[in-house]
């Protein structure tokens, strides 16, 4: 599930913790909330990630938990910077093993971490850096619009989102709106139909963080997150009534699903 | 105009900053100081947040450094591998802005975790983000931090971002491109590193902070340059300037301020 900052798949990833899915493989460059929550209710086994804060708050104390103290349930962890994650999923886009960084060099996290190992220049003999390609078996992002081919369009910060579907075996994509045209955004990124495998309408299904042009970050609530998420017991209740109690979000009008062109067949 | 020594520090860290400059700004009090330069003696400041947004120019404080008010006044906004790889990694921005849980004498930079082990540590923090790569390439670095024995310690738990690693000659040796931290803003004062020795001295003093102090509040035998000078204290135009700013911070926020 990407999204930096901007456009992260909360609704879907709430959908995850309803479907109480288990020893998930959670990769995300930035865990942010919304795998504070999925680490929280025990849906993962393992975290792929680079910065796992609150931003701009403080600590993600579900994360910190399963770290420190195993709870609920022992979290395995594989730990990048972000240029490091970022070209890892260049890398899988791609289609090649690996990319190639000037990074970790001198940093504790280069010996801690699999999937980082020095490289030779053949050209100059200067010495780099690899990173071992990601590549994820689904990929959750978020959107402003789809047409109603499934092709997609999101803008405003487009973080490493578009790197991350084309990364993954399948795709997902929640939008805030179905339009009869995608009319073209500046440094908007279009995702044809065939390279997606579905489309959802989910309005608001950012929240707390937000789609540019159709909502703005809830900061206090990144806030309120804090003192939610101190407490096992205070997180537990707000799991249950803003997760497990609420049904998914409300199909939008156009129905629930737009089936796009890529079912998975390939990468 | 009184004022704490976290505006002392604020300002002191906006100062730093001159006219012009291209800036890889951090999340906290980085982005504080460098929105701060850019309100008052540096208005053509460019910002440059990891998020992708460059020169992004915010009327209000973001409290993360992807609001959409970065997005919306920035002069481009490229994606995240682009930012890393195009922008920072060949050298072009000046200065890198960093906060850091731990801090050792020779600039390294521990935001990963506290205590002897990885596997089982202490206190787990929230890990490296840009910040490694920030340290590596900008052409030099300030970093922004409160002082005391928990933070400026004799060397760090986990390096997570190199300042001068093991001392002089490390940057060179791991091939490090940028010139590494030319300054550490503090509380209570300024640190630069020493020319030959690569070891942070303390080279300037606020107002009313005494060198004892100082050196009670850091957990190596710290050195005093030989010309340390004392800072001045922050101008009302300055601290209007960073109060004013610091008021469009989210309510609930600004009141709880410890947590960065």
């Amino acid at each position: 599930m990407e999204g930096f900052t901007h456009l992260i798949p909360h609704a879907a990833g709430h959908e995850v913790i309803r479907q109480r899915r288990r020893d998930l493989t959670l990769v995300r460059m930035t865990p942010d909330i919304i795998y504070d929550q999925m680490i929280g209710a025990g849906c993962a086994r393992k975290l792929v990630f680079s910065w796992a804060g609150n931003p701009g708050v403080g600590s993600l104390h579900r994360f910190r938990d399963a770290v420190e103290h195993a709870w609920p349930v022992p979290l395995e962890i594989e730990e990048h910077s972000h240029a490091g994650m970022a070209n890892r999923y260049v890398a899988g886009a791609s289609g090649l093993p690996f990319a190639i960084l000037r990074g970790y060099r001198g940093t504790s996290l280069a010996s801690q971490t699999a999937g980082v190992a020095e490289v030779v220049c053949p050209f100059t003999g200067e010495r780099l850096t690899a990173v071992s390609a990601l590549r994820p078996d689904v990929a959750v992002i978020h959107a402003q619009q789809a047409d109603r081919l499934g092709n997609v369009q999101y803008w405003g910060i487009t973080g490493v989102q578009k790197e991350c579907v084309l990364a993954s075996a399948r795709s997902l994509v929640t939008v805030e709106a179905v339009v009869d045209v995608l009319h073209p955004r500046p440094g908007s990124v279009v995702l044809p139909s065939w390279a997606v495998s579905y489309v959802a309408v989910v309005p608001g299904g950012a929240h707390p963080s937000y789609a540019l042009g159709y909502s703005a970050r809830d900061n206090d609530f990144y806030v309120a997150w804090d003192a939610i998420s101190r407490d096992r017991a205070t997180f537990a209740a707000w799991l249950d009534e803003h997760v497990y109690q609420r049904p998914a979000a409300p199909p939008g009008p156009d129905g629930d699903t737009v089936l796009a062109g890529d079912t998975g067949t390939g990468r | 105009m009184s004022y704490t020594a976290d505006e002392m520090m604020t300002v002191t860290a906006a100062r730093a900053l001159r006219d012009q400059m291209t800036c890889f700004v951090g999340i906290g009090l980085p982005s504080e100081a460098a929105n701060l330069a850019r309100a008052t003696h540096a208005p053509g400041l460019v910002l440059i947040y990891e998020s992708g947004t460059i020169g992004a120019k915010p009327g209000a404080l973001p409290l993360s450094i992807g609001d959409g008010i970065l997005a919306e006044t920035a002069d481009s906004v490229v994606s995240v591998p682009e930012i890393f790889n195009y922008w920072l990694q060949p050298g072009r921005i000046d200065v890198g802005f960093l906060g850091a849980a731990q801090l050792d004498k020779f600039g390294n930079i521990n935001t990963t975790v506290i205590g002897d082990s990885y596997a089982d540590p202490r206190v787990r923090l929230p890990g490296a983000g840009g910040a490694p790569e920030i340290a590596a390439a900008c052409r030099e670095v300030i970093v922004v931090i409160r002082q005391s024995r928990r933070t400026f310690v004799d060397r760090v738990d986990f390096v997570t971002s190199v300042g001068f690693g093991d001392g002089p000659g490390s940057r060179q040796r791991l091939g490090l491109t940028g010139a590494g931290p030319s300054r550490v803003i503090t509380d209570l004062g300024v640190l630069t590193p020493d020319p030959q020795t690569s070891e942070l001295a303390l080279s300037g003093i606020y107002p009313g902070v005494s060198v004892l102090d100082i050196k009670g509040r850091t957990g190596w035998d710290l050195r005093v340059s030989a010309d340390v000078s004392e800072i001045a204290a922050p101008s009302e135009a300055e601290l209007t300037a960073l109060r004013d700013l610091l008021a469009t911070m989210p309510a609930s926020k600004a009141t709880e301020g410890a947590a960065r």
